[in-house]
């Protein structure tokens, strides 16, 4: 997030693109809630009628996978009726001249014919975001599990550069991260294209910096991603040592997933669980859990916060850095005498330029968020208030792209993914916790009521749902949540897999997969 | 800009829009409260944070009203004191019990410290009851013990303020005053989310952690212990305490000073902690065998075998044949760790976490 979580209640105009907060990020979604109340206008734009929708002012139900035609849309609006920051602009950014050229032609009719959304309403919230002193922006896994994710986020980083609604209190560009410490890993360097703290694996002073620091050559060019990785399994990957990720029902097309992980020579999963994916291995290593666990985590606004280990761990579990270090030792490695994680977390932070002002102490009372780059600083709660990083803000002039799988005749039906409130990700957790079964028992598939005579489904029936790389059985739902033509499910249930079905394609950049837009088939069992 | 008044004859300064118990708490006057939740608006229904104002006829009510330049205020005369005794009583009076467990909530124990801070001990207001439990309610986590409800409005506040839920609300007054959600239905057909909110403002444990309960008999009239660390689940990253008996998770409490939540909590944060002690942890290391199962085995046996087994694969297929994927759940110590692993030991950036999905 550029803006810290305190600023959720300060805006004027709020964007929620592609998040469905009050279920995937409820506590956030409170400050959203008393800025609402205290008079700030909510414009939501989501396939589905989700929570955020009913506490909105303006509802945009686009299409699944339109999301860089609206905002192309929104992007014109606001340019033809000189909503635009001209100061911003000339101080902060660089190519406005090509892009207003480049939105000139997608007028919010155009964007109606790809998205649905009436191109009044899209009118209608380009005035509102466009002419708001603070207009803040808030997105997470619907605009980036697309085939077109980086375009959808350049959309929204253009909205917000052009009418200068960043770096100021109450606005900004705000991905909602979706694990507790997803940051954190990324923050650390467990990433092909970045040493830790983001300092890129192609930069030749970083190649220098880490030759120096672990004592050896490392590729100068970035390494594969996961989705690459698993690829490859196989072909010219054969070993693979995975912490804590239930990769199996996790990741798309499950299938292609599972053979890749059986067809590896050697694979190492840490995990708390008997996870499907730790099934598959050839070594299983017990890790300690959360209340187990002395570390550091970091969340979606930056913070770097301690966990703290309150009772011991089953059996002989260990925590999961003594593990690597000691898998690390018996090969070898130099580097991997840690006795606690504290050496450990200060050792990522001497080598991090944003975490430079932190140590196992100073992170004691949660205070910081990065980048803290010296140990006077106080910490960077907003990011880009005086300049970006790179120095000036890109306009990108993107285009609108279809998705990978459009429904057809076959599959005639899209078929978009998520979270559920009840549930966390596959289960591994909220599964064992007492009570959770009386609010959310099972998954069900989520139609519009008008929809069930069309594919002859019963309300409360089960129903088989086939895509191009396969078929589950699912339980119907009748719900106005969803639009007509459109069906939603979790991927939390191992009874329902629904990542056997998706998988049509990934974004070429990030890797990510467009997990939200799935054409399906359905059929009564 | 900053104003004077005076507070039990001491000169102190405050800022335009405190009211008369935040400039007093700021100077740490203890003002007793029950209605009082400092992340609410104030509402002024227990009258117990009454105090003198020079010039006003009544006690006013410290928490709803605000500081005005030159105000002379006495927080604890004898009269004030009696009064408060007086209210207390009458509370106390009409609750089946006041000396509730710990695992109730966080602030379920405020009533019985009052009580005691007061040494209200007369049965004089014995009599009428108001609040009736809705023991049809068979849903896990919230216990609706309105015998022990005084009406203070911190529930439905809480939930309409706080989280914007709007489920809790009031039927009847007076000594029919029953709080309960609309149609006086179930907790799971209103518009509650479970996030337990209702529970953790309860100054009497009317609204109870029925999961922390299960409890009770371990715990008795101990004090769990807390420790401060942060929610398992999503990247908000809110700042909670566990609460452990005997080596054993009893509940969650949110932290009220959480620089992420302030005091909030969602349904998983606040209720979904017990996988953590599940009896399907794994407890050994697991190695797998000539016969494809995989059996428990010794730390130094799969540790060697793990390495073993990497050394074989770079020996064979070389470093770019080695694969590390890294969790977007555990510490950062063992993110960096996995990086290093790779980087270090193979010389590859073949290293990923699981953000890509």
């Amino acid at each position: 997030m550029s803006n810290p979580l305190v600023d959720m209640q300060k805006p004027e105009v709020i964007f929620c693109i592609g998040t469905n907060m009050t279920e995937c990020h409820p506590v956030a979604a409170t400050g959203l809630k008393k800025a609402i109340a205290r008079g700030a206008k909510l414009i939501v734009a989501d396939p589905r009628r989700i929570g955020l929708a009913e506490l909105s002012h303006l509802y945009l139900p686009l299409r699944v996978g339109s999301d860089t035609a609206l905002l192309l849309g929104m992007a014109h609006v606001i340019a033809r009726e000189g909503l635009i920051d001209e100061e911003f602009i000339e101080n902060r950014t660089t190519g406005f001249d090509e892009f207003f050229e480049h939105i000139s032609q997608w007028t919010p009719e155009w964007a109606e014919t790809i998205t649905g959304v009436p191109a009044r309403d899209i009118e209608t919230a380009a005035m509102w975001y466009g002419s708001a002193n603070k207009g803040a922006i808030y997105y997470t896994l619907g605009i980036t599990e697309h085939i077109c994710g980086v375009e959808n986020v350049q959309s929204l980083c253009n909205l917000a550069l052009m009418t200068g609604n960043i770096g100021r209190e109450g606005t900004g560009i705000n991905p909602m991260r979706g694990q507790n410490n997803i940051q954190g890993a990324g923050d650390s360097g467990a990433l092909p294209n970045n040493y830790p703290g983001f300092q890129a694996v192609t930069d030749p002073e970083h190649q220098a910096k880490f030759k120096t620091e672990y004592g050896r050559e490392i590729d100068l060019e970035k390494g594969i991603t996961k989705v690459t990785a698993l690829e490859l399994c196989g072909d010219s990957i054969h070993a693979m040592l995975i912490d804590g990720e239930n990769t199996l029902l996790s990741d798309p097309d499950r299938e292609h997933c599972e053979h890749a992980l059986r067809s590896l020579e050697h694979l190492v999963v840490i995990d708390i669980f008997l996870t499907e994916t730790a099934e598959l291995a050839d070594i299983v290593l017990p890790a300690t859990a959360w209340g187990e666990t002395d570390g550091v985590c970091t969340n979606t606004e930056r913070r770097v916060q301690r966990m703290r280990a309150a009772v011991p761990p089953p059996g002989q579990a260990k925590p999961d850095w003594w593990i690597i270090c000691q898998i690390a030792q018996r090969l070898g490695f130099e580097g991997f005498d840690f006795d606690t994680p504290k050496p450990v977390f200060n050792e990522l932070c001497r080598v991090s330029p944003i975490y430079a002002g932190l140590d196992w102490e100073r992170i004691d009372k949660s205070e910081y968020q990065w980048p803290v780059p010296h140990k006077e600083h106080p910490g960077t709660p907003r990011l880009h208030e005086e300049s970006f990083v790179n120095g000036r803000g890109i306009f990108s002039n993107v285009h609108y792209r279809d998705p990978a799988e459009t429904i057809s005749d076959d599959f005639p039906v899209w078929l978009t993914t998520g979270r559920r409130l009840q549930s966390y990700h596959t289960r591994t957790q909220t599964g064992r916790a007492q009570g959770i079964d009386y609010l959310l028992p099972e998954e069900s598939l989520e139609v519009n009521p008008a929809d069930l005579e069309t594919w002859e489904l019963t309300d409360g029936e089960w129903c088989k749902m086939s895509s191009a790389r396969g078929s589950i059985n699912i339980k119907v739902k009748a719900t106005n949540r969803s639009p007509r033509g459109t069906v939603f499910a979790s991927f939390s249930f191992a009874d329902v897999p629904v990542n056997l079905l998706t998988g049509s394609g990934y974004d070429p950049i990030t890797h990510t997969a467009e997990l939200k837009v799935c054409p399906v088939r359905l059929e009564p069992l | 800009m900053k104003h004077n008044m005076e507070i039990d004859g001491i000169e102190v300064t405050f800022s335009e829009g405190e009211t008369i118990l935040e400039v007093a708490q700021r100077h740490e006057k203890e003002i007793p409260t029950l209605c009082y939740d400092p992340r609410l608006e104030p509402f002024g229904g227990c009258r117990l944070c009454i105090v003198e104002l020079e010039g006003a006829r009544n006690p006013v009510a410290s928490c709803t009203t605000q500081a005005t330049d030159g105000m002379v205020v006495r927080t604890a005369t004898d009269t004030i004191e009696a009064y408060r005794k007086t209210l207390l009583e009458m509370v106390v009076s009409e609750n089946r019990e006041v000396d509730v467990s710990p695992l109730r909530g966080y602030a379920a124990g405020e009533l019985a410290d009052l009580r005691d801070t007061y040494a209200v001990n007369s049965t004089r207001m014995a009599g009428a009851k108001s609040g009736s439990n809705k023991t049809e309610d068979d849903n896990p986590f919230i216990l609706r013990d309105y015998e022990l409800c005084i009406s203070c409005y911190r529930c439905v506040r809480v939930c309409a303020e706080q989280e914007g839920d709007h489920a809790i609300n009031v039927m009847n007054r007076g000594f029919h005053t029953q709080i309960t959600t609309e149609f006086d239905g179930l907790l799971k057909d209103s518009a509650c989310t479970f996030c337990g909110q209702c529970i953790q403002t309860c100054p009497t444990g009317a609204l109870a952690d029925k999961k922390a309960l299960r409890a009770a008999d371990e715990v008795g009239d101990a004090i769990p212990d807390k420790t401060r660390t942060i929610c398992p689940y999503c990247g908000v990253g809110c700042s909670v305490d566990i609460l452990t008996q005997n080596e054993k998770i009893v509940g969650i409490h949110p932290a009220m000073d959480g620089p992420a939540n302030q005091g909030a909590l969602c349904v998983k944060g606040q209720f979904a902690y017990d996988f953590v002690q599940h009896s399907d942890r794994l407890k050994t290391p697991l190695i797998r065998g000539d016969d494809g199962e995989l059996h428990a085995a010794t730390w130094e046996d799969a540790l060697d075998k793990a390495a073993e087994g990497f050394r074989q694969v770079n020996a064979e297929h070389g470093r770019h044949s080695i694969y590390g994927i890294a969790s977007g759940r555990a510490p950062s110590e063992a993110a960096y760790l996995m990086q290093k692993f790779i980087r270090v030991g193979f010389g590859s950036n073949y290293i990923d976490n699981c953000s890509r999905a």
